[in-house]
């Protein structure tokens, strides 16, 4: 965790890495290595390992891992060094 | 079954497919909605109409965002963001959403200051980066991205950032399924629940649907092998006579959902006492306004809003088709005028959208069918 900002976590997803807000997870807060789902910024859910990879194999199927990556890629904040693997969830 | 082989477990994809068939009463029509437009995309993608026997109907409800914001709402964003000094920022989907005077993308040509963003979060760094300037973020979505903009609200708030607010049109899934439930022109046998809005609300909005309207309802997950799974579980209490809720996408949706996400969305919002929403009218205590305590970050009482109004054009029936009365290729304009190149009526802009999908998909299938018989001619 970053000091002075604990909502803060780094995720990294196929490789990219960015900053996302945790605080939705304050009840469960992930730790380094832990699996989550992200959405706009921001991490919504923890998930299994297992888990984690069958939706990185959906994203996949649809053709969709360039524009996770993309997504990801496209957050404001800045990458550090705690990290988080990210799954990402469109936007509903 | 063109998409079978595609698939991580064929084989239990064919298991599906033929207990889906085996529960299917042939004497009986079967309408199930699936409520979230992700569902409706990925039922489009991998073609799982081609696995359901030819009396089970998937109707696509009302879960996409960009296609139930009505048409005045991005014009009164807009006219905000004409403002001196203004920065509008909107998620990418919003860009291509037609607005009476255009898009957000192309008022951007035209000189506003349109920014997309990934996240609320990055709106609020914009603010930061960018004090000379006023970052007005224009929210939309579910559940799922709510509790997003709050938070992101409460960090303005606590920070003491002035130059940001969000314009909101952020609404709540449950008022519209009861729209449509109470819409006399609509039989369902039951509901595919949203799988991302459930992680924030979970399942127990939905109880309502099962106890009062004898509907069963199952949340469900994206991969073809959970929709069919959903739709096992589905026919399986329709079979049985039954109506509960019940979670098919239990690995990520928790019964009592995100309390933490809850809180902060409590906490932030307090439901509008109406609102309108594209093709459904007006829907009582169906979306979400920015408390007081948070007035000064609230573009809609910072900032004068015109309030306009737009009749949907009157060819489009994006009515129709959101309620599922009619399917997107009954449309008049559908695959003519409107087009995901040239969208007319919203629910051909967004790629969950039900016309886009199924133009996407669908009709471009048919298409190539009708080429290839002409070749042969």
């Amino acid at each position: 965790m970053v000091l002075g900002q604990p909502h803060l976590g780094t995720v990294e997803v196929a490789g990219v890495r960015r900053k996302v807000d945790m605080g939705l997870l304050e009840d469960n807060m992930p730790v380094a290595g832990d699996w989550v789902l992200i959405h706009v910024g921001f991490a919504m859910t923890k998930i299994s390992e297992e888990d984690a990879a069958e939706q990185m194999h959906l994203l996949h199927l649809l053709g969709e891992t360039e524009q996770a990556v993309e997504e990801v890629r496209g957050y404001g904040l800045e990458a550090g060094n705690d990290v988080t693997h990210a799954q990402d969830a469109s936007i509903q | 079954m063109q998409y079978v082989d595609e698939f991580r477990d064929p084989e239990l994809i064919r298991k599906a497919s033929d207990e889906i068939h085996r529960l299917a009463d042939a004497g009986r029509h079967y309408r199930i909605m699936e409520v979230c437009g992700g569902h409706t995309h990925a039922i489009y993608r991998f073609g799982l109409k081609d696995l359901l026997p030819e009396n089970i109907d998937l109707i696509h409800g009302p879960g996409c965002p960009v296609c139930v914001l009505p048409m005045g709402r991005i014009d009164d964003g807009l006219a905000v963001a004409k403002g001196e000094g203004m920065i509008f920022a909107a998620f990418g989907d919003m860009m291509r959403v037609p607005g009476t005077s255009g898009s957000p993308l192309e008022h951007k040509a035209k000189g506003t200051d349109v920014r997309i963003v990934y996240s609320p979060a990055d709106a609020l760094q914009l603010a930061r980066k960018n004090p000379e300037k006023h970052v007005m973020f224009f929210a939309i979505g579910f559940e799922t991205t709510a509790p997003s903009t709050a938070l992101t609200l409460m960090r303005a708030k606590s920070e003491g950032i002035g130059n940001f607010s969000v314009f909101c049109n952020h609404v709540t899934i449950v008022p519209a399924i009861r729209a449509i439930l109470d819409s006399p022109d609509m039989r369902l046998d039951g509901f595919i629940g949203p799988g991302h809005v459930s992680t924030v609300i979970g399942c127990r909005p939905y109880e309502w649907i099962a106890r009062n309207e004898r509907k069963p309802v199952v949340t469900s997950g994206f991969e073809p092998l959970d929709l069919l799974q959903s739709i096992v579980m589905l026919l399986r209490q329709l079979h049985a006579g039954e109506a509960r809720v019940e979670n098919q996408y239990k690995r990520v949706v928790a019964w009592e959902g995100n309390t933490a996400a809850l809180k902060v969305m409590a906490q932030v919002f307090q439901l509008r006492p109406y609102f309108e929403w594209r093709g459904l009218g007006f829907i009582s205590q169906s979306a979400l306004k920015i408390r007081e305590e948070f007035a000064e970050w609230d573009a809609e009482q910072r900032f004068p809003i015109p309030g306009t109004r737009v009749t949907d054009p009157k060819a489009a029936q994006c009515g129709e088709v959101l309620k599922g009365v009619l399917k997107p290729s009954q449309c008049k304009l559908f695959g003519k005028e409107c087009t995901p190149e040239h969208p007319i009526g919203a629910l051909m802009v967004s790629t969950e959208g039900s016309c886009a999908a199924y133009y996407s998909y669908e009709h471009r299938k048919s298409t190539a069918m009708v080429a290839s018989i002409a070749s042969v001619a």
